[in-house]
């Protein structure tokens, strides 16, 4: 119905060009809300899946059933079985379920650490500011994964050092984001204002500065949980991450390698879906946050 | 006794906004500072207000000179200034109802159980009904949120107001309302004023004394801020 308008607006009528101007508006408000329905209707089935499903079917992580090994994607199988003949399934799902765990768990450690620390570097200002960054661009400069194998290989194979190490190697980008915002927010009158009527350095920061970066933080949380997943699996597709038993994405796609030589392509084609599918899903999700709070977005909305 | 001497501010050490400038105001005294756009009277005012750590200079408070700036200056000297900005939206946290806005600096200061009495009388003196109160800024005129800003700085009685600009992006009508109410202020309490501005007739028939910037400092306004160098080219 929109593009119907936009080709009778005859650019000669000086009448028909708000016409134009306002379909044009109304298609592409569409196309965002298609996004954010179908990121919404995504992560909302990973999320159901991952929490009804392991209550409803257990899974014996030892059990092999060797007569039904490598089954290719059927009735019995709808993914198919893995060299030891366990349903993909099954596996994928509580693959997902603890990759969204470490995700979910690693994004809030990291946006909590890093929202602290570039709050506190922003709102102290001077040398503190800027020790603090060197600091954070001195970790950011060691590879990530380096970094977190290095805190992995600390603690024996489990969920939670997987998650230490995410949380603790992935807030430097969410610090940088807060500080950033800090600093600009605190150079406005209203600042000024509360300086003036006797707010604290504390006061300040958590009633006037924190609520203001909280968008930014939660934009920055929500992007980091499908960055944490993958992390995750590397470290899992590395043999440093969850044990080999375990069925995480990561351990899925790395014990399935050797079979796709020999052609068979499901034990490493559906976690691969289960971790690219969640991962698009969360960032249209956060692509639809981030134009709600970019201010240019607003003054578009204002004219 | 508020005594600025030989002050040179600005954000930038190499260039400073604001040269070798001097300024006093008695208690009680109004005083109306003129100067063209972008001279750095704005720079001043946050200088006499606390708000902004000059790199040379002195200011006498009562007879002694402040060391501590911003944060670091004790609270009973950053409150003894009310200060109103120029731009209403910028200077007002746009989460807070004008409620919490006028009411922010008596909880800051620990002075929570006098907020409902003196929100509501400083909502009569500034001309705001109840229902606007309960709004937020973006849902306000620019005049109701500057309103809400002169109460904000009155709610604490401060001894010195310092209004930069205030008037600047309001109605004559507007203008006139909250000049009365700093004088009502000025004349219950004895405040001293600093007001600064670039208009001329509002600043003379306001104020005791005006004074032109180019009194004030000693550089002249051309020579005070250099302009930079991407601006001479084409």
């Amino acid at each position: 119905m929109a593009d119907g308008t936009v080709e009778k607006a005859n650019p000669a009528e000086p009448a028909a060009a708000p016409t134009a101007w306002r379909s044009h508006g109304t298609a592409r408000r569409s196309t965002h809300t298609l996004r954010l329905r179908v990121s919404a209707a995504l992560v909302a089935v990973t999320v159901l899946a991952v929490l009804l499903v392991p209550p409803l079917v257990q899974l014996d992580q030892q059990a092999v059933d060797l007569a039904a090994k490598l089954e290719p994607p059927g009735w019995a199988h709808p993914f198919g079985t893995d060299d030891v003949g366990r349903d993909l399934l099954l596996r994928c799902v509580y693959g997902l379920r603890v990759s969204l765990l470490v995700g979910v768990v690693a994004a809030l450690t990291a946006t909590v650490i890093g929202t602290a620390v570039g709050a506190t570097a922003g709102a102290l200002g001077g040398w503190a500011d800027r020790a603090v960054m060197r600091l954070v661009d001195t970790l950011a400069s060691v590879p990530h994964l380096l970094l977190g194998v290095f805190i992995v290989a600390m603690f024996r194979p489990g969920v939670w050092p997987v998650v230490v190490s995410v949380g603790l190697t992935h807030w430097l980008s969410t610090a940088r984001i807060v500080r950033a915002e800090v600093l600009s927010l605190r150079s406005r009158p209203h600042i000024d204002a509360a300086v003036s009527g006797g707010a604290s350095r504390w006061r300040v920061t958590v009633r006037h500065l924190l609520p203001g970066v909280l968008p930014q933080a939660g934009l920055a949380a929500v992007l980091m949980v499908p960055h944490a997943m993958w992390h995750e699996s590397a470290l899992s597709f590395l043999g440093l991450g969850l044990p080999a038993h375990t069925a995480s994405l990561g351990t899925l796609i790395q014990s399935a390698r050797g079979s796709l030589l020999a052609g068979q392509w499901w034990p490493t084609l559906f976690p691969g879906l289960f971790l690219i599918i969640p991962t698009l899903a969360l960032a249209g999700l956060a692509g639809v946050w981030r134009e709600r709070i970019s201010p240019r977005r607003r003054s578009e909305l204002m004219l | 006794m508020l005594e600025l001497r030989a002050i040179t501010a600005g954000y930038d050490r190499r260039a400073p906004a604001v040269r070798d400038a001097s300024l006093t105001v008695a208690p009680g005294e109004a005083v109306g500072l003129l100067g063209p756009s972008g001279c750095g009277k704005s720079t001043l005012a946050r200088v006499a207000a606390l708000l902004h750590r000059p790199d040379a200079g002195t200011l006498l408070l009562d007879g002694t000179p402040v060391r501590r700036w911003r944060h670091r200056a004790p609270r009973e000297k950053r409150t003894a200034f009310g200060v109103v900005f120029q731009q209403p939206r910028l200077s007002a946290d746009p989460r807070l109802r004008l409620t919490d806005l006028i009411a922010e600096p008596l909880r800051a200061t620990g002075r929570r159980e006098a907020v409902p009495e003196r929100v509501a009388e400083l909502a009569g003196t500034v001309g705001l009904t109840p229902d606007l109160l309960t709004r937020r800024p973006h849902e306000v005129s620019d005049g109701q949120l500057q309103r809400a800003c002169l109460a904000r700085a009155l709610v604490l009685r401060p001894r010195w107001l310092i209004c930069d600009e205030m008037t600047a992006m309001l109605d004559a009508s507007t203008t006139a309302a909250l000049v009365a109410v700093v004088e009502d202020y000025r004349a219950s309490t004895g405040a001293g004023l600093l007001a600064v501005g670039h208009d001329q007739t509002l600043l003379h028939r306001w104020c005791d004394r005006t004074v032109h910037w180019d009194t004030v400092t000693s550089a002249p306004t051309g020579a005070a801020r250099p302009q930079p160098k991407r601006m001479s080219r084409p």
